[in-house]
């Protein structure tokens, strides 16, 4: 017998019961939409921390100073710390850098047009934070070299805050008062929304100088000087990222009079966090994948199930075939067919649910889900080979039926 | 009519179970049937008819003896030889029809069709399904070939299963208690039809424990614990039973 004529028949069956035919499906759909659906949305999440990640302006190299456990002697001593000269440094004697920022910030309250507005976080930037931090400015300037060495006492706006402020109207040439400082507003930035959970158009931007000489509370301002937190390194290009971080290194363990061996800062690129996130979901990826792969063994033990009781309500159909000329391996194949056709119907089904879902799930909730081809394929493979699996033990109890036993089955 | 001997048995012995727990339901049966005959074997249940009828339908081996069919030795063949026996020269009919539920009757009577697998066979689905066609016009239900087994009567379904008994040209028909779930009319009806068949030329035994069915035949073996008893010669007469 051909194998479509095979497939004809175990088709035949299977339609003939649909009822049961979607019953023995249900473990092997509910499976594979599971894996999908799993696969889609720890995905999404993946794609999600990624693109925080890469939000946060690309390219960049992070350089943080390391503080060491020591009060404020250690703040002291002349090696050590990473200071704001040091972004100069770098944006000067480095080659390969398109931009280097600093950044310091303070809480202050804002007033302006009448309004007040407290616990506003303001942002002391370098020049080059538009550059390092994928910003543009919509109306008005930032702020120049000139006004940052001279510590001018200028703001740019962020979005929002800008609305919250001034509402429809032109800040540019406005005035404010920061905390006890008045500020003359500049610029306003362009949306930037909400990147790692820093809202960006909620801030104001000044020269850091100024946060450092107005903003920053007066006994750190003592010891911490011009020290700061954390420098960023924006990489002109991606393939000479390596060649810059050594070039930072060099520089600053020269001028911060230290060795490689116990560096005051700690280099890491976008990369590596990035990696670090995605062992950390691809760990637990897998762990979801095992959960719903476990799901799927138990539609396959479903099948199983399903047809061994088809069997059994069958035995008498079994016995006709047998009496005109079926023979053993004729059963056997007849029902391995049907199990197989039922876990790639099944499965079929699955995908489909699996994909609407997703799509839906994506679509409800704020989780982003990513569709993953591949995973169909693992699912639907899986659930081919639990088809064969799974069914080769009731097909094996049919085939092994007595044809004069199996005519006598009420 | 032909005189070649279609089945020949020899001291035919079937043993069940082992040791104390073994019933020896055949002891030694040799009885020889011709091409062309109409033969009845009855006998009381516990003689042995069932036991010898699924081994001259080869749906079991005998335990002792020989059994020569159509000059073939299918005493000791294995199952899948003996499934091809089944499908080439043997058609069942039933008491219970035993017809494919859900299926219609063409289907059902291609079923021989589809499990035949001699050499160089090359039979395309639409020659099967004319074959079924032409099988079920012999037996009159040309115009319910469509239908399923739960739609037609006992009478009409006994008819599907004789045409599919007979649709792979098996050298004999073995029918058990072919009326025995059918009123007398439409058990009248089925036996003038095995009783055409039989005119066209067909080897036909029929099983039974009813001595009005088995008289309708032309030789009555009849079976007593496991051994010929005594066989009686009928009559050889078609034209008289078809009354109707």
């Amino acid at each position: 017998m051909k194998l479509h004529e095979v497939f004809r028949i175990s088709w035949d069956a299977i339609t003939k019961n649909k009822i049961r035919s979607l019953l023995t499906m249900l473990g092997i759909i509910i499976g594979v939409a599971a894996v999908i659906m799993v696969v889609s949305i720890s995905a999404g999440t993946e794609a999600t921390i990624s693109d925080q990640i890469t939000g946060l302006g690309s390219n960049l190299i992070f350089v943080s100073a390391n503080f060491t456990r020591g009060g404020p002697e250690s703040f002291r001593s002349t090696s050590g710390g990473l200071v704001f000269s040091d972004a100069d440094a770098i944006a000067q004697q480095i080659s390969g850098v398109s931009g280097v920022a600093v950044e310091q910030d303070a809480s202050e309250t804002i007033k302006g047009n009448n309004v007040t507005l407290t616990d506003v976080s303001v942002l002391g930037t370098t020049i080059d934070f538009p550059t390092v931090r994928d910003m543009k400015v919509a109306s008005g300037t930032y702020f120049d070299q000139t006004e940052v060495d001279h510590k001018e006492k200028v703001a740019v706006l962020g979005y929002s805050l800008a609305q919250s402020l001034f509402g429809d109207s032109d800040p540019v040439g406005q005035y404010l008062t920061v905390g006890t400082t008045k500020l003359a507003v500049i610029g306003v930035m362009a949306k930037r929304g909400t990147v790692g959970g820093t809202d960006f158009d909620a801030r104001l931007y000044t020269p850091i100088t100024v946060v450092f000489q107005k903003f920053t509370p007066s006994q750190f301002a003592r010891f911490l000087g011009d020290r700061v937190r954390l420098i960023y390194v924006k990489v002109a290009n991606q393939k000479s990222m390596n060649d810059v971080i050594t070039q930072v290194q060099l520089l600053l363990y020269r001028r911060h009079n230290v060795t490689a061996a116990s560096p005051d800062f700690t280099i890491t690129t976008q990369q590596d966090i990035i990696t670090t996130q995605e062992s950390t979901t691809a760990a637990f990826r897998s762990l979801l994948a095992w959960v719903a792969g476990v799901s799927l063994l138990v539609g396959g033990i479903g099948i199983m199930n399903i047809m061994l009781v088809s069997v059994t309500e069958r035995t008498r159909e079994i016995g006709i075939r047998q009496s005109v000329g079926a023979t053993t391996d004729d059963i056997r194949i007849q029902f391995l067919a049907e199990a197989l056709l039922l876990s790639i119907v099944g499965g079929l089904i699955g995908l489909l649910v699996g994909l609407v879902g997703s799509m839906l799930f994506g679509a409800v909730s704020s989780m982003r889900t990513v569709i993953v081809p591949t995973s169909f394929l693992l699912a639907f493979g899986s659930a081919a080979l639990v088809g064969i699996f799974f069914g080769y033990y009731p097909a094996n109890r049919a085939a092994q039926l007595d044809p004069i036993e199996a005519l006598r089955y009420e | 009519m032909s005189k070649q001997t279609i089945i020949e048995t020899q001291n035919l012995t079937k043993v069940f179970g082992t040791g104390d727990a073994s019933v020896k339901a055949l002891n030694g049966i040799s009885l020889k049937i011709g091409s062309g005959e109409f033969v009845a074997i009855m006998g009381p249940s516990g003689s042995g008819k069932s036991t010898l009828m699924h081994i001259l339908g080869c749906l079991s081996r005998p335990t002792e003896g020989t059994y020569i069919l159509d000059n073939q030795d299918v005493s000791n063949l294995d199952n899948k030889e003996l499934a091809a026996i089944r499908n080439q020269k043997i058609g069942f009919v039933f008491q219970a029809y035993n017809l494919l539920p859900r299926t219609s009757a063409l289907q059902n009577v291609e079923l021989p069709l589809v499990y035949d697998r001699r050499e160089g066979l090359h039979r395309t689905q639409g020659e099967s399904e004319t074959l079924a066609r032409a099988m079920l016009e012999k037996v009159g239900l040309a115009d319910r070939m469509d239908h399923q087994p739960q739609e037609l009567s006992g009478g009409q379904q006994q008819r599907v299963a004789i045409a599919r008994a007979l649709v792979n040209q098996p050298v004999m028909i073995i029918a058990d208690e072919p009326t025995g779930n059918l009123d007398s009319h439409s058990g009248a009806e089925i036996m003038n039809l095995l009783h055409e068949i039989h005119q066209q030329g067909a080897t036909i035994v029929i099983v039974t424990h009813d001595p009005k069915i088995a008289a309708h035949t032309q030789r009555t073996i009849e079976l007593r614990d496991g051994l010929i008893d005594k066989v009686n010669h009928n009559g050889n007469n078609d034209e008289q039973w078809k009354r109707h």
